[in-house]
């Protein structure tokens, strides 16, 4: 059994601490005075240099966000969070345009590197432009195992900005636009005020109005009509100051009869205190459009006593705008202290699909409040929930989601299957689904367990020579695979890994 | 973010008025009324924003609050003497209340049982009657503001107490009868104490005159001793208010079995709440429902079951029909204590619409601290199957005709766990007349 050897091994690797991405890169950034004012926001815009409706877009939002509420419905607890005692514009000092690796500081290149993520396209970056087709021998061995060709176009967000977007001469002959937001303000503004703030908008909720104040940087990505995005695309968040916020903002359109697979990782250094993210995700599919958007969350999520760790209070949403369009979310949930995450699906075009697949595990003293929401407003629409979680240690893990199938949603359709494993008798699995049909002709069904790792499988399993945690590792990959099947092929096998990194003394 | 200034609805104002006016006159626990209705003026009336209460806004469907029913005069008992008259079948022991007072006179009181006593609550309040003070309020605490309305307000209702042993031979039936003079506002409390390895089963059926307008806010608690078998139904019919709201607190000692069904079918505004709370070892409990609605009716059941001791096995099943522009709603929530180890839990919720206008909101939860549980729920919302439909009428059967067929099988489920056979039929009897009703 190679995967199990390997997965143990895996585990061994890891000390007490757990957290392998828990280093921190010590390189000179450029920081907005801590606080947060019209000054600040200012600041940002200014750095930016953005066009005016911009700046006062995020003022308006600033003075919106003013008069809210922070949430306080989800079953997560947490001090009072000071926004003034914040950065929330962070980035690494540069010399001048990022146009070629050398001017990229080679720290945050190590950082990277030592993430794993296929930055093997620095080659790219280094202007050592080769054809397409011509592999890349001195590629990062370390990280393209499977020896198949990985060819993911990266774009890396350090703190507050993008450093690095990769293959983006390739993606424009395709005609697909993939760059960090700040720059498609600057080159492609109509097409950001077109679509920014129409899924999410601006006072959706304490966390998001808050975002669209200083959001400083994030992925936007436009699909032409008709064209299959030739790669995956990718984002790497890492927070790394001390003490800032990180406040993204994605915005991916697919037009029509377009195809568009994305994918986002995130880490954080191990710190004392806690760390806020507040991200913004956008998802527009017009006519026939499919987008398939996958998260590995993998932010610190504190220590063995729960200190530290990331807030990750993040909203993601998706329009399935047009006809027969189909935005699918698949998520991977293994890090940060708390998580406040809602992936949702608008369907609004008839015949649009919208899908959720989600493992979230939870061990230490984690929080997890995640689930989705399935808006069925056009006909014919179908809707998909499948979520596992997975709760160890100390930890809280809660599924909420809602399924609304609106009067004029003939014949909407939904299935939700909600699973919990409880591993050790200190955490809670909850499942709190909201399900609302009002019209007859839905079709909604949603089911739910809880329950434990069975004495009869683990026996089985180790009457045939695995030990506790081998077992316990096998039983858990079953339990997950419907969910991991969905995910790209490449990071299939490093969620495999993580999920069992994050179990990690759970048993015994 | 200044506090805001509290604006009272007609309905709190008109609550707050009765209570300064009624609370000399009401009977006894003058300072748990007091705690009570503080509590109630505090949060208000609940809204949407109130979770529990997210699909039945208190504060919108209530706009005025009724005066408190006066006691019934002979004329109202004369409307009452046939009551409870639906139940012949179950040949119960019949004790009626009449505009929330209990009428001795109506009641069938004779040859009680050994072991069986039942007392007005008013008298027992009125005399600070010891064993209810040391209950009332105690079986499940809860903060639930329709319940501290209740304790508030309560005028009257009974005291059912089964000594040790007893084995009721008779199910008690309860009949709680809206006169229906003028617009009224009742609030009953009722307790029932069953002690240990005792039998009983009570049958609660809220009626009244068809053109009743009356609020209705009743409450029952239940202490259920150790291995005792306690039966109890709830049938909410026609005349039983235009809002009715009813709560049920239920205590469980260890190695019992508590069975427990709601049939709801007429009423405008309806919320039942079960408070279910499993004190003691391997207890089973079954807890069903049925409600059929129509026109603009709005039903809401909404159940907690806290497991707080191990080794309980709970099944809920509930099946709501809705046709017109109905609303039906269901949120049950299971909570699994850590201590509650080897906990079995299912609960199932479905919905039928039967029309283009009607609504299902449903909410089951799970909330679960210990590891070594099976628990789980499923819900589904949605019309009957053209597949079945189809199939039967190719084999002749009209339309119609198919439709009740089905809808009685898909109500039958919960229905058919119902142990008492003469009240199982006439409850199926109710839903034959109900499908009736439907052109």
């Amino acid at each position: 059994m190679p995967a199990v050897q390997e997965t143990v091994d895996q585990v061994r690797r890891i000390d007490v601490d757990q957290y392998k991405y828990g280093f921190e890169t010590l390189i000179e950034s450029d920081k907005a005075p801590k606080g947060l004012n019209d000054d600040t926001i200012r600041f940002i815009s200014a750095k930016k240099n953005e066009p005016q409706w911009m700046l006062d877009w995020r003022l308006d939002a600033y003075r919106r966000w003013q008069t809210m509420r922070e949430p306080t419905w989800a079953r997560v607890h947490y001090p009072k969070i000071d926004y003034q005692d914040l950065y929330y514009y962070a980035a690494p000092k540069k010399k001048d345009g990022p146009k070629s690796l050398d001017e990229i500081d080679p720290e945050i290149l190590e950082t990277y590197r030592k993430l794993g993520i296929p930055l093997r396209e620095q080659e790219t970056l280094l202007g050592v432009q080769r054809p397409a087709n011509e592999d890349g021998e001195d590629g990062e061995g370390a990280t393209s195992g499977n020896g198949a060709e990985r060819r993911v176009a990266v774009d890396a967000v350090f703190d507050s900005v993008s450093v690095a977007t990769t293959f983006k001469e390739e993606l424009a002959k395709a005609g697909v636009l993939f760059m960090p937001i700040s720059e498609a303000l600057q080159e492609h503004p109509e097409l950001v005020k077109q679509y920014l703030g129409t899924v999410v908008p601006v006072t959706d909720n304490f966390f998001a109005t808050l975002n669209s104040a200083v959001f400083s940087d994030g992925s936007f990505v436009y699909v032409p009509p008709g064209v299959r995005c030739p790669m995956e695309l990718s984002t790497y968040f890492r927070i790394n100051e001390r003490n800032t916020g990180q406040f993204e903002r994605t915005l991916i359109i697919a037009d029509k009869g377009s195809y568009v697979s994305y994918l986002e990782g995130c880490t954080a250094p191990s710190r004392d205190e806690n760390q806020l993210h507040a991200a913004v995700v956008e998802l527009i599919a017009l006519d026939d459009a499919e987008i398939k958007y996958s998260t590995i969350q993998n932010w610190y999520p504190g220590d063995k006593d729960g200190k530290g760790g990331i807030y990750n209070f993040v909203t993601k949403r998706g329009d399935c705008r047009g006809p027969r369009s189909k935005i699918s979310w698949t998520q991977l949930e293994t890090g940060s202290a708390i998580t406040w995450k809602y992936p949702s699906c608008i369907l609004r075009g008839d015949d649009s699909r919208g899908e959720f697949y989600s493992i979230a595990i939870s061990n230490g003293h984690q929080q997890v409040d995640s689930g989705t929401k399935m808006l069925h407003l056009g006909k014919n629409t179908i809707s998909r929930i499948i979520s596992k979680g997975i709760a160890a240690g100390k930890s809280q893990n809660t599924y909420r989601g809602l399924v609304s199938a609106h009067r004029k949603a003939k014949g909407a359709r939904n299935f939700t299957n909600c699973d919990s494993l409880l591993i050790g008798d200190k955490c809670g699995a909850h499942t709190v689904p909201y399900i609302e049909a009002k019209n007859a002709s839905a079709v909604i069904e949603h089911e739910a367990t809880t329950s434990k790792i069975s004495e009869e499988m683990l026996f089985y399993c180790m009457q045939r020579g695995l030990s506790e945690e081998e077992a316990v590792a096998l039983v858990v990959n079953g339990f997950v695979k419907d969910v991991l099947q969905t995910l790209p092929m490449e990071f299939a096998v490093e969620a495999q890994k993580l999920i069992s990194v994050s179990l990690e003394g759970s048993v015994g | 973010m200044a506090e805001m200034a509290v604006i009272k609805t007609p309905a709190e104002t008109a609550l707050s008025v009765a209570f300064a006016t009624a609370k000399g006159k009401l009977p006894g626990a003058a300072a748990l009324r007091e705690t009570a209705f503080k509590r109630f003026e505090t949060a208000g009336l609940p809204h949407r924003r109130v979770e529990e209460w997210k699909y039945t806004d208190l504060r919108a469907l209530m706009r005025d609050a009724k005066p408190l029913a006066p006691p019934p005069d002979a004329a109202a008992k004369a409307r009452a003497s046939n009551a409870g008259a639906a139940f012949a079948a179950v040949e119960g022991r019949r004790i009626v209340l009449v505009d929330g007072a209990f009428v001795p006179e109506l009641s069938d009181l004779a040859g009680l049982e050994p072991g069986l006593t039942i007392r007005s609550m008013a008298h027992a309040l009125a005399t600070g009657d010891a064993a209810v003070a040391t209950r009332l309020g105690q079986v499940v605490p809860t903060d639930n503001v329709a319940v501290a309305l209740n304790t508030a307000l309560m005028r009257d209702g009974v005291v059912i107490e089964v000594a040790p042993g007893a084995a009721l031979a008779r199910p008690l039936h309860l009949v709680f009868f809206n006169a229906g003079g003028a617009p009224a506002a009742v609030f009953t409390r009722s307790l029932a104490v069953i002690g240990k390895a005792a039998r009983a089963m009570l049958i609660e059926s809220h009626e009244g005159v068809a053109e009743a307008d009356y609020q209705v806010n009743t409450a029952l608690e239940i202490a259920v001793g150790d291995e005792a078998h306690v039966d109890h139904i709830k049938i909410t019919g026609g005349g039983a208010g235009t809002l009715h709201v009813s709560s049920l607190m239920a205590a469980i000692g260890a190695h019992a079995r508590f069975n427990e069904f709601l049939f709801t079918t007429a009423a405008a505004v309806v919320r039942n709440q079960l408070f279910v709370h499993f004190k003691g070892e391997e207890t089973v409990a079954g807890i069903r429902g049925a409600t059929l609605l129509n026109g603009k009716q709005h039903a809401d059941t909404t159940l907690v079951a806290d497991h707080v001791a191990g080794a309980c096995i709970s099944r809920e099943v509930f099946k709501t029909v809705l046709d017109g522009e109905s609303r039906g709603v269901f949120q049950g929530k299971i909570i699994v204590a850590p201590q509650a180890q080897k906990t079995d839990a299912k609960m199932s919720a479905h919905a039928l619409l039967l029309s283009e206008e009607a609504e299902a909101d449903s909410k089951p939860e799970l909330e679960i601290f210990a590891d070594d549980v099976q628990c789980g729920h499923g819900s589904t919302a949605g019309a009957l199957d053209d597949d079945l439909l189809f199939y039967l009428k190719a084999r002749g059967i009209p339309h119609k005709e198919a439709e009740s067929l089905m809808i009685q099988a898909f109500v039958g489920e919960a229905v058919d766990g119902i142990e008492h056979a003469g009240l199982r039929d006439t409850l199926i009897d109710h839903v034959a007349a109900w499908l009736k009703t439907r052109e």
